[in-house]
């Protein structure tokens, strides 16, 4: 059995490198409760700059890792929780995964226009030296890292456990007020933990880029890798930490080793810690709900039905104009900016209304597409059906989060969109690697909706629809539920709601609505394929729908024609593609703090352009939405967040 | 058999006994006050009975219905309500339609698919029904502002209100007369004789040793996670223990709960 030991061992070198990740990744979310998905991609930063210092710049590696690791890391962790992150574990999960999303957009921005696309090599540290172990071959990189992992691990027993800051951690972890009130500092000790993070992620970036490339997208997702270790010590406990990456290690080593290399079972290996990740959350025993009102969330706008129909119309006739107008390029892009709309609608009742995040929403629309594609029904049974199908496969992937909090939900969708897009999609079964599906566009009762015209109106109108009907919902019991469950999971628990339940039906029901978007975007193509819906589209699609408004039609309506002219700016000046998406992330890591984006701002400035203009219209506007919103307030609220909410209980235009 | 009854709970958070073995009743038609210093573990023992916290060992019996294992929805629609000492008001929701929820909620999801027609939603029933609820407990005035906007003590008898939307057998008010003055307490107690008169058992933790000593039937005090007397209100106050731990070295005239003497913290729940 000697390649079952030297396949262990290869695993445990790599779960090593794991567990230094993971380990950072754990303590700045037990000390500030801030969940970072951009670890991997802080991670990945530095490891590019390292590669900048030793290769480019030509320092010594030894001295290139001190700067890396001692300077650079830590000042952009004391940075990112002073200026960024601070004050978020507070608030409501979602809006710290938006603004942690952010950065993970920004970065990858930032990097691809620092470091332009080409090939760069980081060479193992010792690269020659090596020795041989029986039948394996052990390189001193190898060693290297398990001796990193080793030191990782005794100095932070040895921080948490013998100094102060690590007592003063520790007491953070359960309650920071309360730290505060004994003359602890925790604003020192998140800074403190989030250095100490950064370098750790960069330490594990570093150590792992050998082997998985100097690519922004790769090191990006060793998150997942670090998430799923971390879950098996529930995010809080570092030995089961440590013993979840070496597990992870050996079982990707193992799945090398004795897995086929052709065929289905070749497509494991890449998604191996998404699988090990489900597997660790469907073990997990149930969780509590959570105590205590969640504070600083925001309300949605609600227009009354007769202005979301007349909105409605307004917005069908100026798509009609200008589809008439534009060339047939142009058209069809109308027809994707309706397609990215419906599936920020689909957010907005799922993170707008209801406070959860998917960072796999685009996926949904793929799945939806899948159906359409393969159901070959281009009518309106197809189209329910592909619904179907998506909803269904929400449910799935929400039940075994069933017992969880929103926050592990949200990471596993991220989990579940990169194992769609690495596995599922490019299997036989579905599109294929590198291959495509046809598609027909769309017949009602039996008339083909067949010039791109037509189809791309129709398209507009689908938008409408789903958009009247999330509103009807929104304005009905179903709504008030929802934002009963967002502003207090534990008043509507103790009130008889089976919060689990109805989580899952939300979840599959925002799945639905993509699927929907995903069908009619295959309609439009003719084809689609694995490549239209990679697991980076989720993460941008939230990002934009979070900037524009994520709490109204309007913000998705907004958010859609950004994304669809996202990649157009891009195209006409590829040398600022990096840049874009770094504005983009960054600004969600500004704006990600109210949800109403930059749609509520537009009302605002509507209503103040109204009430100069035509004062005595908006009266009698005013006077007909009395009976909907609640009238001005007496005094101030008792909130922090005063401005914020004097910002929502003004009446909104909404479509 | 009383309607609830807490049998020997123990709950550990780390090293910290919050509550050690716990044992007391209450029964319908009875206001059964749970006092005791802050820190006593009450509130946990508010969620014990609700299923918000799982107890480290010990049963919840409700209705002769061993319910420790029961989710925190299931033992609300068998007719547990309560209030929070931390509020849990839907904060970005009005007042009335908080109440509106709570009564959606109880309808389960086929009253939902009925009143989302609107011709049928604002029908002036359900409207009337809420509306009478909230001039029960004195706050149809704020029925249209902000749940997060109103002040603390009208949140708490909102919660109330919430609570008693959904005709609860058992109402765990956890300090509900904290932020009232005293004409609201005085109307707040009458509410309460009120409802134990038409069969609803109510627990109660208070720090206001007035309107416990005033309502209640049966008193419990917890100390350091135990309960160290139990009986009719007049038993409780010259109780020796009780005044020991917390009213006071024998301080007869000082019935009020300021008198902090252990000063230690509710442990967090963990979430």
């Amino acid at each position: 059995m000697g390649s079952l030991f030297a396949f262990t061992l290869l695993g445990l070198f790599t779960g090593a490198a794991y567990a230094i990740v993971a380990s950072g990744l754990v303590l700045t979310y037990a000390t500030t409760r801030v969940f970072n998905i951009a670890h991997g991609a802080f991670g990945m930063v530095l490891a590019f700059t390292f590669w900048d210092f030793t290769q480019r710049q030509g320092l010594p590696t030894l001295l290139s890792l001190f700067l890396v690791l001692g300077v650079v890391a830590p000042a952009i962790g004391w940075f990112i929780q002073r200026f960024v992150t601070r004050g978020l574990g507070e608030g409501p999960v979602s809006v710290a995964l938006v603004v942690t999303v952010g950065l993970l957009v920004g970065l990858i921005g930032v990097a691809q226009y620092i470091w332009p696309p080409e090939p760069r090599v980081l060479l193992p540290f010792y690269a020659e030296t090596g020795w041989k172990l029986g039948d394996t071959y052990i390189t001193a990189h190898q060693v290297v890292t398990i001796i990193c992992s080793i030191v990782v691990a005794g100095g932070l027993y040895v921080l948490l456990n013998r100094t102060r800051t690590g007592t003063a951690m520790r007491a953070s972890v359960d309650n920071p007020e309360l730290l505060r009130l004994f003359g602890g500092k925790p604003d020192t000790v998140a800074a403190i933990a989030w250095a100490i993070g950064m370098s750790l992620a960069a330490l594990g970036g570093i150590l792992l880029t050998p082997a998985v490339g100097l690519d922004y997208y790769a090191l990006t997702l060793l998150v997942i890798n670090a998430y799923a270790a971390a879950m098996l010590g529930r995010l809080k406990s570092l030995p089961l930490t440590f013993a979840g990456a070496m597990g992870l290690g050996i079982l990707e080593a193992w799945a090398v080793a004795y897995l086929p290399t052709d065929g289905f079972w070749s497509t494991i290996r890449p998604v191996i810690p998404a699988l090990f990740l489900f597997a660790v959350v469907v073990a997990m025993p149930q969780t509590q709900l959570r105590i205590g009102q969640v504070k600083g969330i925001v309300a949605a706008p609600v227009p009354n039905l007769r202005k979301s129909l007349g909105s409605g119309a307004v917005l069908l006739g100026f798509a009609f104009l200008l589809i008439a107008v534009v060339s047939r390029a142009d058209v069809l892009l109308i027809g994707i900016a309706a397609t990215y709309a419906m599936v920020m609608l689909s957010l907005v009742l799922l993170t707008g209304y209801g406070g959860h995040v998917s960072l796999a929403q685009f996926t949904f629309a793929g799945v939806g597409a899948l159906a359409y594609a393969k159901l070959d029904q281009p009518n309106l049974v197809g189209l329910a059906l592909s619904a179907l199908v998506a909803a269904g496969v929400g449910a799935l992937v929400a039940l075994p989060v069933l017992r969880l909090t929103g926050l592990y939900l949200a990471l596993s969708t991220m989990a579940f969109a990169v194992l769609m897009d690495k596995m599922i999609f490019q299997a036989d079964y579905a599109f294929k690697f590198n291959g495509t599906l046809a598609t027909e566009r769309l017949s009602i009762l039996g008339v083909q909706i067949g010039s791109d015209t037509s189809y791309v109106w129709f398209m507009v109108l689908a938008f409408v629809v789903m958009g009247l009907f999330l509103l009807w919902l929104r304005r009905g019991p179903l709504g008030r539920i929802l934002i009963a469950s967002r502003d207090s999971p534990s008043g509507c628990g103790t009130l008889g709601l089976d919060l689990r339940w109805f989580r899952v039906g939300l979840f599959s029901l925002s799945a639905g609505m993509a699927g929907v978007a995903g069908a009619l975007f295959a309609g439009l193509r003719g084809t689609v394929g694995a490549a239209d819906f990679l697991y980076f589209q989720s993460l941008l699609v939230l990002l934009l729908a979070v900037v524009f408004g994520v709490t109204s039609v309007t913000g998705a309506l907004l958010g859609g024609t950004a994304l669809m002219l996202l990649p157009v700016w891009q195209s006409s000046s590829p040398e600022l593609a990096g840049l874009l998406f770094a504005v983009l992330g960054f600004g969600a890591v500004l704006l990600g703090r109210d949800p109403n984006g930059i749609a509520n701002h537009l009302f605002r400035l509507g209503r103040l352009g109204s009430s100069r203009v035509l004062p005595g219209w908006e009266a009698k506007l005013r006077e007909r939405m009395e009976g909907l919103l609640k009238p001005s307030r007496p005094e101030p609220a008792h909130s922090i967040d005063t401005v914020i909410e004097t910002m929502i209980d003004e009446p909104k235009g909404v479509a | 058999m009383a309607l609830l009854e807490v049998d020997d709970v123990v709950v550990k958070f780390g090293g910290v006994t919050a509550v050690n073995r716990a044992t007391f009743t209450a029964d319908s038609g009875q206001i059964t006050g749970l006092i005791g210093p802050n820190g006593a573990g009450k509130t946990t023992c508010f969620n014990v009975i609700t299923g918000l916290q799982k107890p480290t060992s010990g049963r919840v019996r409700y209705r002769d219905r061993d319910v420790t294992r029961w989710p925190v929805h299931k033992r609300a629609k068998h007719g547990i309500g309560r209030t929070f000492q931390r509020l849990e008001a839907f904060g970005s929701l009005t007042v009335r339609d908080n109440v509106r929820v709570a009564r959606d909620i109880r309808g389960g999801p086929l009253a939902w698919a009925r009143t989302a027609v609107p011709a049928a939603r604002a029908t002036s029933k359900g409207n009337l029904e809420i509306d009478i609820l909230l001039d029960r407990v004195g706050i149809r005035e704020y029925a249209d502002e902000r749940a997060d906007a109103i002040p603390t003590g009208t949140a708490r008898l909102l919660e109330l209100a919430r609570a008693l939307a959904c005709d609860p057998h058992l109402l765990l008010l956890d300090e509900p007369s904290s932020g009232l003055d005293e004409t609201e307490t005085d109307a707040f107690g009458e509410l309460l004789k009120d409802l134990a008169r038409q069969g609803v058992a109510i627990l109660m933790v208070e720090h206001d040793m007035d309107l416990v000593m005033a309502v209640c039937d049966d008193i419990h005090v917890l100390d350091f996670g135990q309960i160290i007397a139990s009986g009719p209100p007049a038993a409780i106050r010259n109780d020796p223990a009780v005044q020991r731990a917390y009213l006071g070295y024998a301080d007869g005239d000082d019935h009020t709960a300021e008198l902090d003497l252990t000063a230690i913290v509710e442990p967090e729940v963990q979430s």
